[in-house]
């Protein structure tokens, strides 16, 4: 097969585009330019696309013997990651932007144009496995390496996509092997420390980010029974789950630290409550898909577990499709879940299918004044 | 063996200029040393000057060897804003150490290499320079009456630099006019002939500029020297100091074997490339129709070695790796940032959209080019062209997000 290999200048990604080339392909390395202004060093462990990082995936893409180009796809990526993150939190909602891109670009933009140009696969450093079922459907499984698993943000994958996706670095049982490979094969990356936060935000201060690009107006922190507990200079700034920085001047009736419980944009204002206010018993999203073959009756009730981050454990649950939404309950209540999040549903290693939270049900109801 | 159609951006070296290197890397001494040998490497190295002198119509004396062409253009550059700016040491000194400049003004055309973009905006940012941006035309051809209507608006104009020939769409552009308005003011005039340098006659004494670049490997010689010419009279502040050299203009042991090889490739007989490049674009039109020439369009006005196109719906980049793939090598013209193709800023000051401008790629011919060469281009673009025009532009949307998918 001829295979495009992302390339983002780290140790998995160089390694899956070496065993790409071992299986047989014919594989070009390709470094996405997500920024037009790309910083020049790398600065510390956090961020990517630097210079110094398309240095490091080319210097692996010579060792590997192996063509390598930069497509810019910054445009896309503005528009479809970093202006998706900021439109989200204005909205009150908590995106992952990880996901976004694997949705619309490494999966979607990319993909496309690879498909185009007349490749027949994407490999990427993701730790994920794609396995195949008696009737050759594919399906995208935890990767064997459970502590780096990123079948999370893998699962808005369709079953097109999945048919044109290759992670080679699925059935290795830990990191510390990939990083072993990299160094057997002479790779300066071998090293590399692992990236963190989002690659868009370098110095990792999500929120003051957010603060220079969401307008802030002040408005009021409420109790769940409409009495006003406080103020705040802008609603877009927490989160749900959120406990410090609530700078509440009225102390709750039990005495008990309270917590972010619902951020509304629309209102300005910020909810407040006890922690078991938080333990969700329903959550639902009419924005879901199938990562795959879909259920035989997604209409009936069916068992599986549900992921709401992208390192949170699995926790048992029944799902099913309701009026037009994928709505999943967990057996044990889910804590601290904000719309926006995105719920991976899996059955065993099997990721089945996933949707954007969009509303949520709490397992504790609210009191009345 | 690939197709190399990049000669713009570094031509394989010339067989006698490889000898002549190779051979001057066995030369003891420093050109600067008293002794015999220090003086053999130095009549080594002037010789070499006066056949680099020879090819551009100056006396020795007024080529100074630098690092290459960029370093040419940034001496000439901020070495002439400084010296307008700040004429002698001693009214710096008096003044603290700092002076207003009084001549601030640059005027640069849009179209120019980024070795003098990046050059006047520093001078901008961190010397208070005015830039004067001159607009180009549809060709790329810097207009003259905006170059006027500025020199007469302004009296505070320290230098206008310009290109000879556009690097990347290859138009020659009215340099003697140019002068002829210049030197009406007294504004200095440095010329940007790296990419025009044995390709277009250059008589230096003659043209009226102040200061000249040139650079070797685009002429056959070595990587990592080039020159600036630099008139007898006019007065720059050099950017590197130290052992005084070359007229204290540029310190620092001089590259004697680069120098050597460099002359080599001066003295190579000029030919001509046009033949070459005429089949070239009249094989793109042919095989290509929706292909759109870019550039003077009439062959005595543009560059013998270049070809300039835009192919609309297509993405440089994309058509760049197809035809590598088809073992071609050529360029999008533009500038790079870590291998990001920009939308070239030539192409945007000639009118076109973001959109057009992407699709462009730059052919350039040279001395080692065959029409098969050529020919092989030519069969391998068609089916690229068809390819990158699928795939599209890159900003383009592919998907819709998942939405409600009914089961």
């Amino acid at each position: 097969m001829k295979v495009l290999a992302a390339m983002s200048g780290g140790v998995d990604s160089a390694v899956a585009a070496a065993r790409a080339v071992e299986a047989g392909h014919e594989v070009v390395g390709v470094h996405l330019a997500l920024s037009r202004m790309p910083g020049t060093l790398r600065t510390g462990a956090r961020g990517c696309c630097t210079i110094e990082d398309s240095m490091d995936a080319q210097r692996a893409a010579n060792i590997i013997g192996i063509p390598y180009y930069v497509w810019d796809f910054s445009e896309r990526f503005t528009l479809d990651v970093v202006d998706d993150f900021v439109a989200e939190y204005s909205a009150g909602r908590t995106p992952n932007p990880c996901m976004r891109c694997n949705e619309r670009i490494k999966f979607a933009a990319l993909l496309e144009k690879a498909l185009d140009l007349g490749f027949d696969a994407v490999a990427t450093g993701h730790y994920a496995s794609i396995l195949t079922d008696d009737d050759g459907n594919r399906e995208l499984h935890r990767a064997a390496a459970w502590a780096k698993d990123q079948s999370y943000v893998l699962g808005v994958l369709t079953a097109e996509q999945l048919a044109h996706s290759m992670f080679p670095l699925g059935a290795t049982p830990s990191k510390a092997e990939v990083r072993a490979e990299a160094a057997a094969r002479g790779f300066s990356v071998a090293t590399k420390p692992d990236s963190h936060d989002i690659c868009f935000i370098p110095d990792g201060d999500t929120r003051g980010w957010l603060a220079d690009r969401v307008g802030a107006e002040a408005g009021v922190i409420l109790e769940r029974d409409g009495s006003v507990v406080g103020s705040h200079d802008g609603a877009a700034a927490f989160t749900v789950g959120q406990r410090k920085g609530l700078h509440l001047g009225v102390p709750s009736p039990d005495g008990r630290p309270r917590f972010v419980l619902e951020v509304r944009p629309s209102s300005n204002t910020v909810v407040v409550g006890p922690k078991e206010a938080l333990d969700l018993a329903e959550v639902a999203g009419s924005q879901f898909s199938w990562a795959g073959r879909a259920p035989a009756d997604p209409y009936s009730e069916f068992e599986c577990h549900v992921q709401i981050r992208a390192h949170a454990d699995p926790v048992p649950a029944v799902a099913v499709v309701r009026n037009g939404e994928l709505v999943i309950r967990p057996n044990v209540a889910l804590n601290g879940v904000a719309p926006g999040q995105t719920a991976v549903v899996y059955l065993g290693t099997r990721v089945l299918g996933q949707c954007t939270i969009d509303r949520t049900v709490s397992a504790v109801p609210a009191p009345t004044r | 063996m690939p197709v190399y159609l990049d000669h713009a951006a570094t031509t394989p070296m010339l067989p006698e200029a490889v000898a002549a290197y190779i051979a001057a890397l066995d030369i003891v001494g420093n050109p600067s040393s008293i002794h015999s040998q220090g003086q053999n490497a130095k009549r080594m190295l002037e010789e070499a000057r006066e056949r680099v002198a020879e090819s551009l119509g100056c006396e020795p004396i007024e080529v100074v060897f630098t690092s290459g062409g960029t370093e040419a253009v940034n001496l000439a550059v901020k070495g002439l804003f400084w010296a307008r700016n700040f004429p002698t040491g001693d009214r710096v000194a008096s003044a603290g150490g700092r002076i207003e400049p009084s001549r601030r003004r640059i005027l640069v055309p849009r179209g120019e290499h980024h070795a003098t973009i990046d050059t006047v905006e520093w001078l901008e940012r961190y010397e208070g320079a005015i830039i004067d941006w001159l607009p180009i035309d549809s060709l790329g051809r810097v207009r003259l009456d905006a170059l006027a209507a500025s020199l007469e608006e302004h009296d505070d104009v320290a230098l206008l630099t310009l290109l000879w020939a556009n690097n990347e769409v290859g138009t020659v552009q009215p340099v003697a006019e140019a002068v002829a308005l210049a030197s009406r003011y007294g504004v200095p005039v440095h010329c940007d002939a790296i990419s025009a340098y044995r390709h277009l006659p250059i008589d230096f004494a003659a043209s009226g500029l102040a200061a000249l670049s040139v650079s070797a490997h685009k002429i056959g010689g070595p990587l990592g020297i080039g020159a600036l010419i630099l008139d007898r009279s006019a007065v720059v502040v050099p950017l590197i100091h130290g052992g005084g050299q070359q007229r204290d203009v540029r310190s620092g042991t001089q590259d004697v074997p680069a120098a050597i090889s460099f002359g080599v490739a001066a003295q190579h007989p000029v030919s001509s490339f046009a033949a070459l490049r005429d089949r070239l674009i009249a094989g793109v039109r042919e095989s290509v129709p929706s292909a759109v020439l870019r550039g003077e369009p009439e062959a005595s006005g543009r560059l013998d070695n270049n070809a300039h196109f835009t192919f609309p719906g297509c993405e440089g980049d994309s058509l760049l790796f197809l035809l590598d793939a088809a073992k071609v090598s050529v360029s999008t013209g533009s500038a790079c940032r870590a291998g990001i193709p920009e939308a070239s800023h030539v192409l945007l000051g000639m009118g076109l959209s973001e959109a057009d401008a992407r699709g462009a790629l730059r052919i350039t011919v040279g001395h080692t080019t065959t029409e098969t060469d050529i020919d092989a281009f030519l069969r391998a673009l068609p089916e690229a062209v068809a390819r990158a025009s699928r795939a599209g532009l890159n900003d383009r949307d592919v998907a819709a997000r998942p939405g409600s998918v009914d089961a």
